[in-house]
């Protein structure tokens, strides 16, 4: 009889704690290019998002301003990531992000930097119903399919394109004449999507596209290209390129004695820390899309700034940034899900609201439309004097001057 | 006049092209091995360079003769090593085994080295030589020179010298050479050097140019196929005259055309080549 008494409290007791024991760990996967030719911005994003776990996690207390410190939603539970390495390869991706979502049974993921290789693995994410985060991939057609488990928290090469007509337009008020506008980009779906957008805004905004230079990302050479530009003359050359791409087109625009007026880089290889490392002596000038900004000393951009520079020896830029912040959203919904479910996620992720002052990026919040693009993304001009980047554009966010034309390695 | 700078560009290129190819042609048509580790060597010979000038402030007659001597070692181990084993196997042990060297050099260097690009500071080949108008990179006129004196002076060790003339026997006839005292896996091991020091240099050289990173190899070995196949096997001079004419092609097509269809045109003409005359321009005949 003692026994049965004894046998039923410790039951109770078991069924009650079964309750209170609700701390889940909450897997989530995170796919970008660790080897082959993209590997060092790969790396520097899986930093970042590393990073941000650990905040998170609540490793840095010092570190307040962001959402879902501490994770309280998860009663104790914390967030586990695990990578998986695509190799810029968008097959490769897909079969990764299957094996992530059915062996390492993660409940969302994020990635993957190349926009040919999100839009592939968002595929796979979205037969599953497994949500996918997307910090940095700015193709247009990564939010145009109809899904509803993927979500774009960077803005998008729409966006970009018109923001770069009216920094032209700014420039041409300041009294540096620009009439002609070349564009030179990688062939994949990052490359092409840009380059569409390109078209469109330049000639809705009164400006003459005189050249289209395609050519594929892994080229050994990039002189002809150049050649092409000398002839042309445009008044503004708008590069999307990556970051082997960036330093050979670097190298050769000095070696053939070239400078058009303008140079734009559309982030990815400008923002690369390999690029200001082994070109930026010759790159004087060189202006490139940002929505990071390190901020002032003692700002929670300059602390995370402190932390990643301790961990990785790098600065952070435009692109860890922007895989950072995806990461803190999905950290966020995973808080207010409560739950490893992938469904609870999808749902806190619709009902994403964050304000500026939750962000460590520069957008105007986070907030998803029914494709899942955030309608409040947001980006500025930064232009590279000495060994850094500097913020020139729009005047209201610009810490420095800007400066025209070009100068290369002066 | 753009054309003739686009023309003078082509040749440059294909000098470069026909640098690192001129090791792979060798081992090629030596011993009818192909070795898909070429372009890791030409890597490794990058990072000799690239370490020799940070660490020990080396200028280029001491980072490309490094390269040179420690890659003639390297291909005379990766020989005794690893070849000489698998020339007694099926081809495709052959294959798969420098395919697999390949690989496994290529993730030891982003092992040891990470992803970081690296380059060579601007100061060791300075400048542009300006011939009326036509822009010539100083690095990549040094590695078009070197190339000439190296294919050159390869050319010459075939064919002008005693040991030239024995690593040529023991490629034609392996039984007779052996029959005339003649250590066919000296031979052997001596052309493996010879073709990774060769590549080494050229690494070294492009490092002064071409940015440094672990997939590198990947991309020039392809070329360097294409050049040895379209000059013939195991012709030297046939690798240069094919290097220059694929670089030069390379750069009018990309020009004219669009930089999209370079590889189209020039991998066309290879298939075309190949169908009128398999044994590439200078090849000796099966």
């Amino acid at each position: 009889m003692k026994n049965l008494v004894g046998v039923g409290v410790v039951t109770v007791a078991m069924a009650f704690s079964g309750g209170a024991i609700a701390q889940q760990n909450v897997k989530v996967g995170g796919l970008f290019p660790l080897s082959g030719n993209a590997a060092s911005a790969g790396q520097q994003a899986k930093a970042a998002v590393e990073l941000a776990v650990d905040i998170v996690n609540g490793k840095y207390p010092d570190v307040t301003g962001m959402p879902a410190v501490g994770l309280p939603g998860l009663k104790g539970g914390k967030i586990e990531l695990t990578f998986a390495d695509h190799q810029g390869n968008p097959s490769t991706g897909q079969s990764q992000a299957l094996r992530l979502i059915q062996q390492e049974k993660v409940s969302a993921l994020i990635g993957a930097y190349q926009s040919s290789v999100t839009f592939a693995g968002t595929q796979v994410a979205e037969r599953y119903g497994t949500p996918w985060v997307v910090g940095d991939s700015v193709a247009s057609n990564i939010t145009g399919r109809g899904f509803k488990f993927t979500f774009r928290v960077t803005p998008i090469a729409s966006d970009f394109a018109y923001n770069y007509m009216d920094f032209l337009n700014d420039v041409k008020k300041m009294g540096q004449p620009v009439k002609t506008v070349a564009t030179v980009y990688e062939n994949t779906d990052y490359g092409t999507s840009i380059a569409e957008t390109l078209r469109k805004a330049i000639k809705e905004k009164g400006f003459d596209l005189i050249a289209e230079i395609p050519y594929a990302a892994n080229t050994t050479d990039v002189s002809s290209q150049v050649l092409q530009l000398k002839d042309k003359k445009p008044d503004a050359v708008i590069f999307v390129s990556y970051t082997s791409d960036t330093i050979l087109y670097m190298k050769t625009l000095k070696q053939l004695d070239y400078k058009p007026p303008i140079v734009i880089g559309d982030d990815s290889g400008f923002s690369d820390p390999a690029f200001i490392k082994n070109v930026g002596t010759i790159s004087q000038g060189a202006v490139n899309r940002s929505a990071w900004d390190i901020g002032k000393p003692g700002s929670v951009t300059a602390k995370i700034n402190e932390l990643f520079k301790a961990k990785t020896g790098y600065d952070m830029d435009d692109t860890s940034g922007r895989n950072m912040q995806a990461m803190f959203v999905l950290a966020d919904a995973i808080n207010r899900a409560g739950s490893a479910k992938s469904d609870a996620i999808q749902a806190a992720l619709q009902k994403t609201d964050l304000k500026p002052e939750q962000l460590m990026m520069g957008y105007k919040g986070v907030k998803f439309d029914e494709t899942g693009q955030n309608t409040l993304a947001a980006t500025y001009l930064i232009q590279l004097q000495g060994a850094n980047y500097v913020a020139v554009w729009p005047e209201k966010s610009a810490t420095a001057k800007m400066q025209i034309p070009f100068k290369g390695s002066e | 006049m753009t054309i003739i700078q686009v023309i003078a560009s082509g040749l440059l290129l294909g000098a470069v092209y026909a640098l690192f190819s001129s090791g792979l042609t060798l081992i090629w048509g030596m011993m009818n091995f192909i070795n898909f580790a070429h372009g890791e060597f030409v890597l490794i010979g990058m990072y000799i360079a690239f370490l020799v000038v940070t660490y020990l402030n080396g200028g280029p007659l001491l980072f490309v003769g490094t390269a040179a001597v420690l890659l003639f070692g390297f291909g005379i181990v990766i020989y005794y090593g690893l070849i000489r084993h698998v020339m007694r196997g099926p081809i495709l042990a052959q294959i798969l085994s420098t395919f697999g060297l390949a690989l496994l050099l290529r993730y030891l260097a982003f092992f040891i080295f990470k992803a970081d690009f690296k380059t060579l500071p601007d100061t060791i080949f300075p400048g542009t030589v300006n011939i009326g108008g036509i822009f010539l990179g100083m690095p990549q006129l040094v590695a078009g020179g070197v190339a000439l004196v190296i294919t050159l002076g390869i050319h010459l060790l075939l064919k002008r010298t005693t040991i030239g003339s024995q690593l040529l026997a023991v490629s034609e006839d392996r039984q007779a050479a052996m029959l005339m005292g003649i250590r066919p896996d000296r031979m052997q091991a001596i052309a493996w050097g010879l073709s990774a020091a060769s590549a080494g240099v050229a690494g070294a050289l492009i490092a002064t140019f071409y940015y440094i990173s672990p997939t590198v190899g990947e991309s020039l070995a392809l070329t360097a196929f294409v050049v040895v196949a379209f000059g013939g096997f195991g012709s030297v001079p046939g690798a240069l005259v094919a290097g220059l004419l694929i670089g030069v092609i390379q750069s009018l097509s990309a020009y004219l055309l669009g930089p999209i269809y370079k590889d189209i045109v020039v991998y066309a003409m290879f298939v075309a080549l190949l169908w009128i005359r398999p044994t590439g321009l200078f090849g000796k005949a099966a």
